[in-house]
């Protein structure tokens, strides 16, 4: 993979590009899930691997595209992050994501019991209990069914638009990227095709197609 | 019948082997008549264990009169070889040959050395090799089966890992619940064992000591002695060698480095 990009405070980078174009290993690199070979990352002027990973992973929270959940409740899976760190996440803090991600009086559900929308609200949850400062979304909607993934998107949509958390969202629909980004990266065989503002980059897309 | 055309203990071992051999491959030839063949195999193993056994019991009779520090260099060498036996069933796991030799040192060292000062071993080399001996081969069994169920459980959980280190866990706390998962099922086969101690099976221990002339009663206590010392070095050994290779199936940077072979593939593509 070789690629090279500046993101800006609350700018939304729609990731696309065909399967196995490496949009996948960027995210992993960027929450240090992966090692680059090499290269650097900056982020606030700082050389990422100067971060403890463990910080750096907490402050870029990942949603997967498999919505994958620890065993036990809704709130386990939600306390996690923040127990990493000692914290002890408050009953009505528990409460207030999950309404935030539509699943109110969800906390006591075993996750075995989860369609997979919710599973993915979940996991959205999850990673917002850490409050992050930079999202990454990996296609967090292509498995679930297209009743569920309309509502995820939605959800996903607002809290980005009403928290201004930057974002990188790796997304195969056009129309997704279209609606949310401000920029969008192209990629292609683990190389950077094309970086520029939506409209430009899109209709560009488009013309090929 | 032998006992009473062979006066010394040596010749009457010679015409035993023999009688057990001959037996032996009697079963191996009818096994060809119905076309399962392994003639060869049953023969070289066969010749092999012989060969090895008597060579164990030379060299125990040249040992069993040599001062106690050559007991210790004995069970040293057992320790090496045991450690080499565990590891190379768990290939793939980083350290892993290091963490089946410190554990099983540790396993077997601290019971046979806390029974042999308390005196439920006797100070001397007949009672210290054999006992150390299975104390060492317990060992291994567990390490090995703790270290090969981890790396099951690793791989089969790859994506539970990585959700707990993305979302900031240190990669220990993304992985005890494998360790103990790992632990819990190495044992299994000890606690059966003791559970079915004397009702399934009577064990080659006190076997022997009734053989060699014991009271059974006395072979039987002892026998519960010795698997319990078992069972605590084999969870010792279990427990250290899984925690030893914990920290080593990760990277400096908190990245997952064990992975099953199937998603190396996928993720190379």
């Amino acid at each position: 993979m070789d690629i090279s990009f500046q993101m800006r405070q609350n700018e939304v980078i729609a990731i696309i590009g065909a399967s196995g174009a490496g949009k996948t290993s960027l995210l992993r690199v960027v929450n240090r899930l992966d090692e680059p070979s090499g290269g650097e990352m900056i982020i606030d002027g700082k050389d990422y691997r100067d971060i403890e990973p463990v910080e750096l992973r907490r402050q870029a929270g990942l949603v997967m595209q498999k919505a994958v959940l620890f065993p036990g409740s809704v709130a386990d899976n939600i306390r996690f992050g923040p127990a990493q760190r000692g914290i002890n996440l408050e009953v009505n803090e528990i409460t207030q994501l999950l309404e935030r991600v539509g699943l109110a009086g969800f906390a006591e559900r075993d996750t075995a019991n989860l369609s997979g929308g919710e599973a993915q609200r979940v996991c959205l949850a999850r990673a917002l209990a850490n409050q992050p400062k930079l999202l990454l979304l990996d296609e967090p909607t292509s498995a679930l069914d297209e009743d569920s993934r309309a509502g995820v998107e939605a959800l996903l949509e607002e809290i980005i638009r009403e928290q201004h958390i930057p974002c990188l969202w790796v997304t195969h629909q056009i129309s997704q990227a279209a609606r949310m980004a401000n920029r969008v990266l192209v990629m292609d065989k683990g190389r950077l095709v094309k970086d520029g503002p939506v409209d430009e980059v899109l209709n560009a897309q488009s013309m090929v197609r | 019948m032998l006992s009473q055309w062979f006066a010394d203990e040596f010749s009457l071992g010679i015409a035993q082997a023999a009688v057990a051999a001959v037996i032996l491959l009697l079963f191996a030839f009818v096994l060809t008549r119905i076309k399962i063949n392994l003639f060869k195999e049953i023969l070289i193993a066969m010749v092999r264990s012989l060969a090895q056994i008597v060579a164990v019991g030379s060299v125990l009779i040249v040992i069993l009169n040599g001062p106690i520090l050559v007991g210790g260099l004995v069970l040293l060498g057992m320790m090496i070889s045991a450690a080499v036996t565990a590891a190379r069933r768990v290939k793939g796991i980083p350290g892993a040959q290091r963490a089946a030799f410190l554990s099983i040192v540790l396993g077997s060292g601290t019971v046979v050395g806390l029974m042999t000062f308390l005196g439920v071993i006797e100070w001397k080399l007949e009672s210290i090799i054999p006992v150390g001996s299975m104390m060492i081969n317990g060992g291994m069994n567990s390490c090995a089966l703790a270290l090969e169920r981890f790396r099951a459980e690793i791989q089969s959980h790859t994506d539970q890992i990585e959700a707990r280190l993305a979302l900031g866990a240190e990669p220990k706390a993304a992985t005890d619940g494998y360790v103990r998962a790992a632990f819990q099922a190495s044992m299994i086969p000890r606690i059966d064992s003791m559970r079915s101690l004397g009702i399934v099976w009577i064990p080659g221990l006190m076997s022997g000591m009734i053989l060699a002339g014991s009271s059974p009663l006395y072979a039987g206590i002892y026998q519960f002695v010795v698997m319990a010392m078992l069972f605590i070095s084999s969870g010792v050994s279990a427990l250290i060698s899984v925690a030893l290779v914990q920290s080593g199936i990760f990277s400096e940077a908190d990245q997952l480095i064990l992975r099953s072979n199937n998603e190396i593939q996928v993720r190379a593509r």
